[in-house]
């Protein structure tokens, strides 16, 4: 199977080494596992209905698409397997059955073939799928959230009745805080897989050590997050509005800062271009949190500095040696 | 060029040289209007009924219309059937009809497919082929809407002619705003295009 692999031509202008797109695939779908594990154990195991409903989408969309346009079909190198996951983490615990469905069909088709295939792609797929699920199926993604109190490995959420926020990240007064312990562990209310940072961390930290991801991307975003937080006036009335520690901690910047804001095709090639990207995802990111309508702002900052990424590639390119301009 | 029959003339424009999905004219009403299939059958009527006239008059003056000054011409021809198709709309359509067409119906003045047609076809050829041309085009361009607003409305609304398709769905209320029109009418014209080059076609 592995030379057999090895032989299909298909674009791949992200890796540029030893390395082939199947095992970084794998991997990193593999560094997602834990943060999909607590997800199941905290909301319950449709969760795992979802992510594996996602997945099966996502392949079979892929499958479906590279046949139509005449290309080998290349499901096996996971690149589809990781949008499936990242979409499922980014949906709310008890979604309908069908809002997987098509949202992976779009992340896929529209998102990802309609502009190449692999490599090719200007937004991240799973961000982008989320966003037009946000706009198609508002009443599903913002409001129909189930009671985290209900919830639980064993409990079928979607049979739950009682309804509360979609994110610890709620600006309306009096609404609950969570401590620091329950929002590493992951116990508090949010997407599937967004919650538990010391998951996230785990899976991230390891592709960095992997090399499959630069630092100068998670550090400056969420530094950046971390610095304005303190700093930016906050229009929002909770008791955690200037607390930089829980802004980091809560919502999805773990998961958008290690594993969507750093997709190998959707992020700039340069060292300068990425500290670039993550500054801006950050500055983006606190800004919605604070002065905008939703609650949180990593899905869109993250899909607006994607669009942003062939002109930061272009401002950011490095001279070529002797051929910059002469001195007179 | 080879004369077509006269029923190759109206029929032409259902598909084979399609105003809105071949030769991709008349987008603006085609994404703004499409939002219900009424809305869509509205204006395709209102289409069809100006390039008809429009076609006729436009044919019996070509020999009289000096060529440096036909574009102004044909515009005051066809801004005047224009005009009357939009009183006699206000005065016999529903008033939600005439609401969500609102600018659109004025607008047709500058159609792009009514000047297309004007320009290459009814000032070259006879009245009896310029009428049926006139037809046949809008006739195309309403099948054309049609099919964009039937999506529109099914995925959008979950109705189609504003009867419920069934109690479970769950409409996907992107569809019905600006970015569906474009995914809608993206996707149709890869689809045509797809036809096209999968029969060896040049597109």
């Amino acid at each position: 199977m592995a030379n057999e692999r090895g032989l299909i031509v298909s674009t791949s202008p992200h890796i540029r080494g030893p390395e082939d797109i199947p095992r970084v695939m794998w991997t990193v779908a593999g560094t997602l596992v834990p943060a999909g594990l607590v997800g199941v154990y905290v909301f319950g195991y449709y969760c795992l209905f979802v992510i594996l409903l996602c997945v099966a989408s996502a392949v079979a969309t892929e499958a479906l698409c590279q046949r139509l346009r005449g290309q080998p079909i290349t499901v096996n190198d996971g690149s589809a397997v990781i949008t499936g996951i990242l979409l499922a983490y980014v949906l709310p615990p008890s979604v309908p059955w069908y809002i997987p469905v098509v949202g992976a069909a779009f992340a896929i088709a529209i998102v990802k073939h309609t502009f190449g295939g692999l490599g090719n792609n200007i937004w991240n797929p799973a961000l982008a799928a989320r966003a037009f699920l946000q706009v198609a199926y508002p009443a599903s993604i913002n409001s129909d959230w189930r009671s985290l109190k209900e919830a639980g490995i064993l409990y079928n959420i979607t049979g739950v009745d009682a309804v509360t926020r979609a994110t610890p990240l709620f600006k309306e007064a009096g609404m609950e805080t969570y401590s620091y312990a329950n929002l590493l562990f992951g116990n508090v209310p949010g997407c599937v897989g967004e919650t538990s940072v010391i998951a996230l961390l785990l899976g991230g930290l390891y592709l960095i050590y992997r090399g499959y991801v630069d630092w100068r991307v998670p550090v400056s975003y969420i530094g950046t997050v971390f610095v304005l937080a303190m700093v930016l006036p906050a229009k929002i009335e909770a008791p955690w509005a200037n607390d930089p520690v829980y802004h980091i901690l809560a919502g999805g910047l773990m998961l958008g800062a290690f594993f969507m804001a750093t997709d190998m095709v959707t992020s700039p090639l340069t060292k300068k271009g990425l500290l670039i990207f993550g500054i801006g995802c950050g500055v983006l990111t606190t800004l919605i949190r604070f002065y905008a309508a939703y609650p949180e702002g990593v899905c869109y900052s993250i899909l607006l500095m994607n669009t942003a990424t062939p002109l930061i590639d272009r401002y950011t390119q490095p001279k070529l040696l002797g051929a910059g301009k002469a001195k007179k | 060029m080879k004369e077509l029959t006269l029923q190759e003339e109206l029929t032409k424009g259902f598909w084979h040289q399609n105003p809105l999905f071949v030769a991709v004219l008349g987008n603006c009403p085609a994404l703004a209007v499409t939002t219900t299939i009424t809305n869509g059958l509205a204006m395709g009527a209102a289409v069809i009924m100006v390039m008809m006239c429009s076609n006729i008059i436009i044919s019996l003056i070509r020999k009289q219309v000096p060529k440096e000054v036909r574009i102004p011409c044909y515009i005051v021809v066809i801004a005047a059937f224009v005009t009357i198709v939009e009183l006699l709309m206000k005065a016999y359509l529903p008033p939600e009809i005439n609401e969500s067409l609102g600018i659109f119906i004025p607008l047709i003045v500058v159609n792009c497919i009514i000047m297309y047609r004007a320009e290459v076809f009814a000032s070259q050829y006879s009245v009896l082929r310029s009428a049926i041309d006139g037809i046949g085009m809008g006739m195309g361009f309403t099948v054309a809407l049609v099919i964009i607003s039937a999506i529109r409305e099914a995925a959008g609304c979950g109705t189609i002619l504003g009867i419920r398709i069934s109690e479970t769905y769950q409409p996907a209320s992107i569809m019905i705003m600006a970015p569906g029109a474009f995914l809608v009418l993206g996707l149709l014209l890869a689809f045509f295009n797809y036809r096209k080059l999968s029969r060896g076609e040049k597109v």
